[in-house]
């Protein structure tokens, strides 16, 4: 049996070398169903809670992750795929993207992340996510098997919904409908000068803009809370519906904010709202960690790859705004902007750990604490026995471009294929100039 | 009432046209001898002599004689100014004094409106922003209201700017009066004047910086080509020709500007008086070696508002230092040994005028020289020195008379001369009151009564001792020797006692009059001298407290104090990428000496060296980055036509961005600062070197060869932004930008060979011209294989050659194309998806092409990911397993080859520049940091020194802090914090900021 098994996984290689990217993009299906006990063994197993188990196993069954042990055995049924020298990970999740909301940035008919109007708490991204996406197959490939989808724009850009990667179509890939709300706290302007119309405006003139968004804003959320209180209004309002869901907790509160001023703004007031809210962004967030700490609010790190807010910064302060926060005791996820770029997520975490962050925590900021701002983590972000099995093999370390090597993945036990258009292009040239 | 109002009237236009020759008077001629003598008067004649008790004669408009113990001729009304001065009246070589002023100025560097030529109706240049022919002496008319404000401040005479255009056209000196227009003019062409801001033009080009200076500089080949031609009538370059005779002002904004504005008039063998920013001191060696004279504001810094930590972030250590520095700018350019001017323009109210010179002198300026430099130094710089700046015979009678010396805190201006017509500022003959005196008014019990305040005494208090003692403050308020008094008596009696009356005597100085008590009683009052006020009464304001800050450099945050040193340098057991045939040496040595590798390899002796011990880290060549937009000023991108060969990036290097120290730190050397991707022919790029610290000019990589930006594709179309009425908005009609932009280079050369020709000197094709000849390669921005193949065939067709094809993000398809001619490709690690054109880009570009033979580099185009290339090379690991030997070579070796630079650098090997990284671990790797980065030797970059830098420099800001939080309290105007908005250059960067916020979320490359 085992040796069958390993001759499939064998076989599989193979084929992943040649034979299936003759398929195209097109042809890359959803994988099927788990219908054998699999066992993987040898590894060194980065469970996402910050734990490693060294030379382990790990055996899932009907989807779902049975054991995680060191020098554990596989049960007599299982398949076995030797992973001796190799890490095994939790699926990464990429929190706050517009992947599958858009296929080319460019061209305004893909683009169906951002809504017209201000407050839009009641549009959903589930039901535009695009599973046929050329993009999510390039993300796999390299770790990254979940995602929060999530609408951009105005001041309530909508509601994000939490998916798995590999799905025919939305209702299949959907793991969390709704999740979240996202709220872009209108920003004080930092800088005079070099953006049109700002570009004559006096600080005050800007302060002052900014004050009267706030206003409106906190107004939408009094009325819409007093809303909340009434089971039936007599006139159905559908955004004040929308976040109703807000109020009775079955939405988080996700605050987009960067100054260290408006993270606190951000945070006092959704507190005052009775929300718990995560903060997205914070390139200030280490400047006010001890407020944040006495909060309790977790921090999805927005883009550990970009530049100093301030001119006069660090020059490495965002590769180490996260270690900071985690080593204030915070709970911290990496995220990156963009949905093609996700597929660097896993170095925001390397990065993360190059400056600072424990590497098992910066894997835990791209699974485990990713899947509790999410509300998933009962089922995903770590390996643990009865959750999902959705997981991946990869030669080296994930965290580092030189050594990501993700040879295999599951989702939910689903052993995923892992071509996608790029590899295809790869082959169909390289064989080109090798005169296949 | 009636009659009074028409008496006014007649008065007020008889004094107007007084004297107007060719004007008619209505109603009888008043003309008025206009001789005057003053006397006693302590003259000072220029900065250099001063005159004790002289005498003073004005004939008209103009001064009779000046000197000690004239002889007053008969007729002569005698002014006795005892114990007064006479100074000249102040000249300002910059003013936008009746011209409509530069608000049109909001234009700028603005979005591009599809406007290709002059809306202007007549034959003038084809861009609006050509404009000699506009002259100041046609379109000035007096501003009384203006003049007023610039006399009270002691001005006589002004050089008024149209502020409007690149070639402005010509000032004019004129006479601070209120008189008719023709009568106020000293000089009608004082200055030619020019600037790099485009003004109220309607045209697109230029729409940068590098677009104006090379618009200045194709005008100068212009107007020479228009001087030996007759095909053309163009009055704009007649009257460039015209006034290449005047002196020639250049406004600029500081001395960045200040330096490109004379590098151009090297070139052109001009010599510039600039208007320069006010902040020469952060580079005034620099400054100095242009040889230039300049103009210089005084409207220093306000403070900030600091109160508040989280706003105070905001402000750059730049901006401090300049709040604390930029009033020693007069003083370090007087030491420095610069000419120059002071200008009143660029203040906020002209009534800082004082106040500010006299904080320039608490901070070092001499008092001679802050006089030469509002007197006789913008007079003689225009031209007008015979006339105005000094006092003399024959000259305008043009001067101030003030109380004491003129720079001296009290000094008061009384009277300002100009064109021998008074014009009072303050009264003369007011006498002195402040002391303190002895006060009776009847039903009140005796007091002291305490005047002091400015003038001759503006403020009082009432005081007694005793039973009913007493302490208030008096409302004090005068007109002349009138004198009104009130205060609250508080008992005895009780309520506001008023005083009103006159000085009715000088020696003693006894005050009279008559008094009303609270219950409505009346009575007299009488107040006797009886001391003077005590020194502590009057004690000085404390002046500001002087800099105390160093100068860095840059100017700013980790700039240097002393610029770091090329050391001899041994770093010892290292993994050494050679880049060279010897690989990776494990426990290898690097010696640098004199800028340039010395040796590599093992067991190396030290010397006299400094060894660094690398046991464990990596030690590589210094980063090439052949893609970058850093270190540019004013817009990267020239896109009003569809070639703009003739802009060149080597016009706007700035050497203050910070982003030089941030890719430092990523262990960059060397990049490639190239022009924008708005067209087909886009400009002339800048190699440079990040030595930060370093001037402009000393960044740029020496003896480098030219190279040129192109670009194709959906930038070039204007597919993703803008109105797109630009030609081409097709990849068929970029192909044809080409074919036409090259053919007519090589009909250009041609007709240039031809002796006798007059051509017309075209700095477009001349690059073209380069090009053709291998004098200047090509980068041509790409995606696309159709293209990338469009443009080989056209370049094989026309005879060039295509250096490189950067971003080529569809290189691998073309690779065995590119191979064929030669041609290298610099691409993105991993980039696509975010326009159309990138749909089919994958992360094996770079792995397919150098498995073909390209030579094959990744850039970054964006001033993040440049500090990052050593893990975009990494990926070339990830995506296609190229070796890692190879891979760093990626960013590295092979972009110095495609940069013609690898026999100096891109490799570690003795002899060539010592531009090396000490990294921390695998170069290769995401956990790799450049612990040291040596450019030429120069451990620019050093992970230790950099946290050092960063604790001193947070002392430096709390210490401005204090200091500024100090000058509020003391009641300095202060200013709300904010930063100036980085600028941030990609390829798509237009200099279209309404258009960028609409992209705001869609970053491109």
């Amino acid at each position: 049996m085992k040796r069958s098994i390993i001759t499939t996984y064998m076989l599989s290689l193979v084929l992943t070398a040649s034979g299936l990217q003759a398929f195209a993009q097109a042809n890359i299906s959803p994988a099927k169903k788990q219908d054998r006990t699999i066992a993987i063994t040898g590894a060194t197993i980065h469970v996402g809670n910050g734990t490693v188990v060294q030379n382990g196993t790990i055996v899932f069954s009907n989807g779902k992750i049975v054991s995680v042990t060191p020098n554990g055995q596989a049960p007599q049924d299982a398949s076995v795929i030797s992973a001796s020298g190799k890490h095994i990970y939790p699926g990464f999740i990429a929190p706050v993207t517009n992947l599958g909301l858009t296929e080319i940035e460019a061209v305004k008919a893909t683009i169906d992340f951002r809504e017209i109007g201000t407050y839009n708490p009641h549009v959903r991204s589930l039901i535009a996510y695009n599973t046929d996406s050329k993009v999510q197959p390039t993300l796999r490939s390299n770790g990254v098997l979940m995602a929060q989808v999530t609408p951009q724009g105005g001041v309530l850009a909508g509601s994000s919904s939490v998916v798995q990667l590999d799905a025919w179509n939305w209702e299949d890939a959907v793991l969390r409908a709704d999740d979240a709300i996202h709220l872009n706290w209108p920003q004080t302007p930092r800088f005079r000068g070099g953006f049109g119309r700002f570009a004559q405006q006096s600080p005050e003139a800007l302060q002052e803009a900014t004050n009267k968004s706030i206003d409106e804003l906190k107004a939408f959320f009094a009325e819409a809370k007093a809303y909340a209180e009434i089971a039936k209004p007599e006139v159905t309002n559908t955004r004040f519906e929308a976040m109703r869901r807000l109020f009775n907790g079955q939405e988080k509160l996700f605050v987009t904010a960067d100054s260290q001023k408006d993270i606190v703004a951000a945070i006092r007031f959704a507190k005052g709202m009775g929300l718990n809210p995560v903060l997205v962004g914070g390139d200030e967030a280490y400047l006010v960690a001890n407020f944040l700490k006495e909060n309790n609010v977790a921090v999805v790190v927005k883009q550990p790859h970009s530049l100093p807010a301030n001119n006069d910064d660090d020059v490495n302060m965002p590769y180490k705004n996260a270690a900071r926060l985690a080593n204030a005791g915070l709970t911290v996820v990496l995220s990156i902007e963009g949905y093609w770029q996700q597929r660097n997520l896993p170095f925001m975490a390397g990065t993360a750990a190059a400056w600072g962050m424990d590497r098992e925590k910066a894997v835990s900021a791209v699974t485990l604490n990713t899947a509790k701002i999410l509300g998933i983590d009962k089922t995903a972000g770590s390996l643990e026995a009865g959750k999902d099995a959705t997981l991946f093999v990869s030669a080296g370390d994930a965290l580092d471009m030189k050594t990501n090597k993700v040879e295999k993945a599951f989702i939910q036990g689903r052993d995923i294929n892992l071509d996608n258009l790029h590899k295809q292009l790869d082959k169909k040239f390289s064989d080109k100039y090798s005169g296949k | 009432m009636k009659k009074t109002l028409l008496l006014i009237l007649l008065l007020v236009s008889g004094n107007l046209l007084l004297a107007q020759q060719t004007f008619p008077v209505n109603g009888s001629y008043d003309i008025r001898p206009q001789l005057y003598a003053f006397t006693n008067a302590t003259i000072v004649v220029n900065s250099g002599q001063t005159i004790a008790n002289g005498t003073l004669l004005v004939k008209g408009r103009q001064i009779e004689g000046v000197g000690k113990g004239l002889n007053i001729p008969k007729g002569y009304l005698t002014i006795d100014l005892k114990g007064k001065y006479i100074y000249p009246s102040l000249v300002d070589a910059f003013s936008s004094y009746g011209t409509t002023d530069a608000s049109r100025e909001a234009g700028g560097f603005g979005g591009r409106q599809s406007i290709f030529v002059s809306t202007k109706k007549g034959p003038y240049n084809w861009n609006e922003a050509i404009r000699p022919e506009t002259e100041v002496r046609a379109l000035f008319s007096v501003d009384t209201k203006k003049a007023d404000e610039l006399r009270r401040a002691g001005f006589g005479s002004v050089n008024a700017i149209n502020r409007d255009g690149i070639a402005r056209g010509t000032s004019a000196a004129v006479a601070l009066t209120d008189e008719a227009d023709n009568r106020v003019f000293i000089k009608d062409r004082t200055a030619a004047n020019y600037s790099f801001s485009k003004g109220s033009s309607k045209n697109d080009y230029p729409t940068s910086l590098m677009g104006a200076i090379a618009l200045l500089r194709q005008t100068y080949y212009d107007a020479k080509w228009y001087g030996n031609q007759n095909e053309e009538y163009n009055i704009s370059l007649a009257e460039f020709n015209k006034q290449q005779d005047l002196p020639q002002l250049f406004e600029t904004d500081g001395w960045a500007n200040t330096l490109r504005a004379d590098k151009i008039a090297k070139e052109f063998g001009k010599r510039y008086l600039i208007k320069s920013g006010g902040d020469e001191y952060q580079r005034i060696a620099e400054v100095k070696a242009t040889g230039a004279s300049l103009i210089i504001p005084i409207a220093f810094p306000k403070a900030y508002d600091v109160e508040d930590p989280a706003e105070a972030r905001n402000i750059t250590l730049a901006q401090m230092k300049a709040w604390e520095m930029a009033p020693g700018n007069p003083a370090a350019l007087e030491k420095a040994g610069v000419p120059f001017a002071i200008t009143a323009f660029g203040l906020e109210n002209v009534r800082e005028f004082w106040a500010n010179l006299r904080t320039a002198i608490d901070n070092g300026l001499s008092e001679q020289q802050a006089l030469k430099s509002i007197t006789e130094n913008p007079a003689t710089f225009l031209g007008i020195a015979d006339q105005v700046g000094s006092l003399g015979k024959g000259k305008l009678a043009n001067f101030i008379v003030t109380s004491g010396p003129l720079f001296k805190k009290d000094n008061i201006i009384f009277e300002n001369w100009v064109q021998g017509k008074k014009f009072q500022v303050n009264k003369i003959d007011v006498t002195d009151l402040k002391g303190v005196y002895n006060l009776t008014v009847d039903g009140v019990a005796a007091a002291n009564l305490r005047i002091t305040g400015s003038g001759g005494g503006s403020a009082a208090t009432v005081e007694r001792t005793g039973t009913d003692s007493l302490k208030t403050t008096a409302s004090l308020s005068r007109n002349g020797d009138w004198v009104a008094i009130s205060f609250n008596s508080k008992k005895s009696p009780t309520g506001s006692v008023r005083l009103s009356g006159y000085v009715v005597s000088a020696n003693p100085l006894t005050m009279k009059g008559e008094s009303a008590l609270p219950d409505g009683s009346t009575g007299r009052w009488t107040a006797t001298f009886r001391e003077a006020l005590k020194a502590d009464a009057q004690k000085e304001e404390p002046k500001a407290a002087l800099a105390q800050g160093k100068l860095v450099y840059p100017f700013g945050v980790f700039g240097y104090e002393e610029a770091p040193k090329q050391e001899t340098v041994l770093i010892k057991n290292a993994t050494v990428w050679t880049n060279e045939k010897d690989g990776i040496l494990q426990n290898a040595d690097i010696l640098l000496a004199n800028g340039k590798i010395k040796a590599v390899g093992k067991g190396l002796s030290a010397g006299g060296a400094t060894v660094i011990d690398a046991t464990g880290k990596h030690v590589t060549a210094g980063i090439i980055d052949e893609h970058s937009h850093i270190a540019g000023s004013g817009g990267i991108n020239e896109g009003a036509q569809s070639s703009s060969a003739e802009v060149r990036i080597a016009d706007i290097i700035n050497s203050e961005d910070v982003n030089i120290y941030r890719q430092l730190a990523g262990g960059v050397t060397t990049s490639h600062i190239l022009h924008g991707s708005a067209n087909p022919i886009g400009g002339q790029s800048q190699l440079i070197k990040l030595r930060w610290g370093k001037a402009p000019e000393a960044l740029k990589f020496a003896g480098s060869d030219g190279f040129i930006k192109f670009a194709l594709g959906e930038n070039v179309k204007q597919s993703n932004f803008g109105t797109g009425a630009r030609f081409p908005v097709t990849r068929m009609g970029v192909e044809q930008t080409y074919v036409d932009g090259f053919t007519r280079a090589k009909e250009y050369e041609k007709a240039m060979k031809i002796k006798g020709n007059n051509v017309r000197r075209d700095l477009e094709l001349d690059a073209l011209v380069e090009i053709l000849n291998n004098k200047r390669f090509i980068t041509c921005h790409s995606y696309v294989q159709s293209e990338i193949n469009m443009l080989i065939n056209v370049a094989d067709s026309l005879g060039f050659k295509i250096n490189t094809f950067t971003h080529i993000l569809e290189g691998y398809k073309v690779a065995d194309k590119m191979k064929a001619h030669g041609i290298a490709g610099s691409t993105f690690s991993d980039w696509w998806a975010y326009k159309y054109e990138v749909a089919e880009a994958i992360p094996y570009n770079g792995k397919i092409m150098h498995n073909v033979g390209v030579t094959t580099a990744f850039n970054s185009d964006d001033a993040e990911m440049a500090r990052r290339l050593n893990q975009e090379a990494g990926k070339a690991v990830l995506y296609g397993g190229v070796p890692e030997e190879d891979a760093l070579k990626f960013v590295t070796l092979n972009p110095a080859r495609m940069l013609h630079i690898d026999d100096q650098v891109g490799s570690l090997k003795a002899g060539k520049d010592a531009d090396v990284v000490i990294w921390s671990e695998h170069p290769l790797s995401i956990y790799a940091k450049a612990e040291k980065t040596f450019v030429d030797g120069v451990p620019y970059w050093d992970i230790t020194r950099d946290a050092e830098v960063q604790k001193t420099q947070q002392a430096e800001r709390a210490r401005l802090i204090r200091k500024m939080l100090e000058s509020k309290t003391k009641g300095a105007r202060t200013q709300r914090p904010a930063a100036d908005a980085p600028r941030l250059y990609n390829c798509e960067t237009l200099e279209d900021y309404a258009a960028e916020l609409d992209h705001a979320t869609a970053h491109q490359h």
